[in-house]
């Protein structure tokens, strides 16, 4: 099979991605480090590569009104931001997923200031948790290139739409060059076949769209649109099996368990430092220790049953958190703890936090938490919520 | 997995060298590679940092370079004893410079490759941008990737004007490098 493989930055896959999608319509707010992802969609619509609008906006604020817009009558829609841009956009993002607009968003993670920082973490999609959207994290530029199709199968599905935000790492991942598989623009069109909405704003067939809600209805529609962002999980699976079938590369759905079948002790991570985590696991291994990785690829809808599923057999579990919830601790370990704490058994677990403002990950870091995990095995060490490697003297 | 560090000032093609490089040995040469810059904001003049990592199997490792394994200065005036940290003993040390030996006490324990790539980009270039040539001393230092690939690489990423006079420029540094080691 011939195959095209072309040498480009994470953003550069995240534009070729959305191209083969077809939107109709692009709104976005250039920012570090997303921009080159929307400077090549501009450049390809400008060369008439791609068939699409983009409308230029002033404002985040206005790109997502833009996209819910054109989403309500029937356009497929792209949008992107990072940090500073993400949240100035906070407010139409829940009123997209409230709308039920299946828009789809690649977020550049970003820190979030202050102070002033253009460099990467998760602060800022983690901090946007609860506006309604479906929430993937990748590890690299294929995964970033792959998800944007799978993205607008499972945002548009009739079950489902909810708008999606895929998330790459900030310089690591936007601004890293590798080689891509660019997919045959004949095979994508088969895959995701034209958008087709109930919600639609027509002459033809006219309904209440957007409307207010009262204390007796409300209720009932946050309701469904939990239910909608549950549902997504039996869509997430079925797209990544039938995305493997037509293109060959699969992702594992919720989560990828690594090295996890006999292992006592589990790093679990998003993004783009979960294979640097692989690379550590795999020298452990070698040196004897039953070690493995949870990537977490989704945090909305949160993968539940899989890490449930692991912690009946692991007896320790730490999380890497490139954020921090003030007062109290990363928020990927929040939630990996709601789950853990359903299950019977016994599970040690602790929660590094790091790779902040683009602080760098190093692998002996990473070895250097699993060894604190064992030690926590052998009540040496509290469970507790650690900054790693601070460049300041604590009292802790 | 060996690991590529780059030095040079903005506008002089450090960048594009690194990727240059990461296409060779992926596009070309079937090998896995990673390129990237030192993140953060660009100034023309000022230092910068590549970097490229080459390996034969996927690279997981996001990890920033901690032990060069070849060093690439294109501008001999950035260098300082600073830039010892981070090279692996015995790591080969490519300069852009007539004269090696003013170097040999900031690269003690690796093995120093002087080029005049200056004077060669003078000759075919007309300008004195030095990537190209630094990339081809690298290939035929290295080994990493094949002068075919590296040529390759040049003709896949510039314009075919730009690209003729470049692929020259690492047909002969490559050669020269050759002749040295």
């Amino acid at each position: 099979m011939k195959t095209n493989k072309i040498f480009i930055s994470g953003d550069e896959a995240a534009a070729y991605g959305v191209k083969l999608c077809r939107p109709h319509v692009i709104a976005a707010y250039p920012i570090t480090p997303q921009t080159i992802t929307v400077e090549r969609l501009s450049e390809m619509v400008e060369k008439g590569e791609m068939d699409g609008e983009y409308m230029h906006v002033e404002s985040e604020h206005s790109a997502i009104s833009v996209c819910m817009g054109a989403s309500s009558v029937g356009a497929r829609t792209f949008t992107a931001s990072s940090s500073q841009g993400l949240l100035y956009m906070a407010e139409g993002l829940h009123y997209a997923s409230g709308g039920r607009y299946p828009i789809v968003m690649m977020n550049a993670n970003r820190s979030v200031a202050l102070p002033w920082s253009i460099y990467g973490d998760h602060r800022d999609s983690l901090s946007l948790l609860d506006c309604g959207w479906i929430q993937v994290y990748v590890e690299d530029a294929q995964e970033a290139l792959d998800m944007m199709i799978q993205a607008y199968r499972i945002a548009e599905h009739k079950d489902v739409l909810t708008p999606m935000m895929v998330n790459l790492d900030g310089f690591i991942l936007t601004h890293t060059y590798e080689l891509v598989e660019i997919p045959d623009q004949q095979k994508v069109d088969e895959f995701l076949p034209a958008f087709v909405t109930p919600n639609k704003m027509s002459f033809e067939e006219p309904k209440n769209l957007a409307f207010s809600s009262k204390p007796d209805d409300n209720t009932e529609f946050k309701y469904q649109q939990n239910q909608a962002v549950l549902k997504s999980i039996d869509v997430i699976k079925e797209v990544d099996q039938e995305f493997e079938a037509t293109f060959g590369r699969k992702y594992h759905d919720m989560v990828e368990e690594y090295r996890c079948e006999d292992a006592e002790v589990v790093l679990v991570a998003i993004g783009s430092v979960c294979g640097t985590v692989r690379v550590v696991v795999d020298k452990l291994r070698e040196e004897g220790m039953k070690v493995g990785l949870l990537k977490i690829r989704f945090m909305r809808p949160f993968p539940e049953q899989e890490v449930k599923d692991l912690a009946k057999r692991v007896k320790a579990i730490g999380v890497i958190d490139k954020d921090i919830s003030f007062g109290y601790e990363g928020t990927v370990y929040t939630n990996v703890n709601s789950a853990i704490s359903k299950v019977e058994n016994y599970v040690y677990k602790s929660n590094f936090i790091g790779g902040l403002g683009g602080r760098d990950i190093t692998k002996a870091e990473i070895e250097d938490m699993f060894h604190k995990l064992y030690a926590g095995l052998d009540k040496s060490r509290e469970e507790k919520v650690e900054f790693f490697s601070l460049n300041v003297e604590t009292n802790e | 997995m060996k690991e590529i560090r780059w030095h040079g000032r903005g506008g002089q093609g450090g960048f594009t060298a690194s990727r240059l490089l990461g296409i060779a040995a992926s596009v070309h040469g079937g090998k896995h590679a990673l390129a990237f810059p030192s993140f953060g904001p660009e100034r023309r003049g000022a230092p910068v940092l590549a970097f490229t990592k080459i390996d034969d199997t996927k690279i997981r490792d996001r990890s920033e370079v901690q032990e060069s394994d070849f060093v690439v200065v294109m501008d001999e005036t950035l260098i300082t004893p600073e830039m010892r940290k981070g090279v692996r003993e015995g790591a080969c040390i490519l300069i852009n410079t007539e004269n090696t030996a003013p170097y040999e006490s900031v690269f003690e324990g690796c093995k120093i490759i002087g080029l005049d790539a200056t004077a060669l980009a003078m000759e075919i270039l007309g300008r004195p941008i030095t990537n190209t040539a630094m990339y081809g001393a690298l290939a035929a230092a290295s080994g990493l990737v094949s002068l075919d690939a590296a040529m390759a690489s040049i003709r896949t990423e510039m314009k075919p004007s730009l690209a003729e006079k470049n692929v020259k420029i690492v047909a002969k540094a490559y050669e020269t490098v050759k002749t040295l080691a």
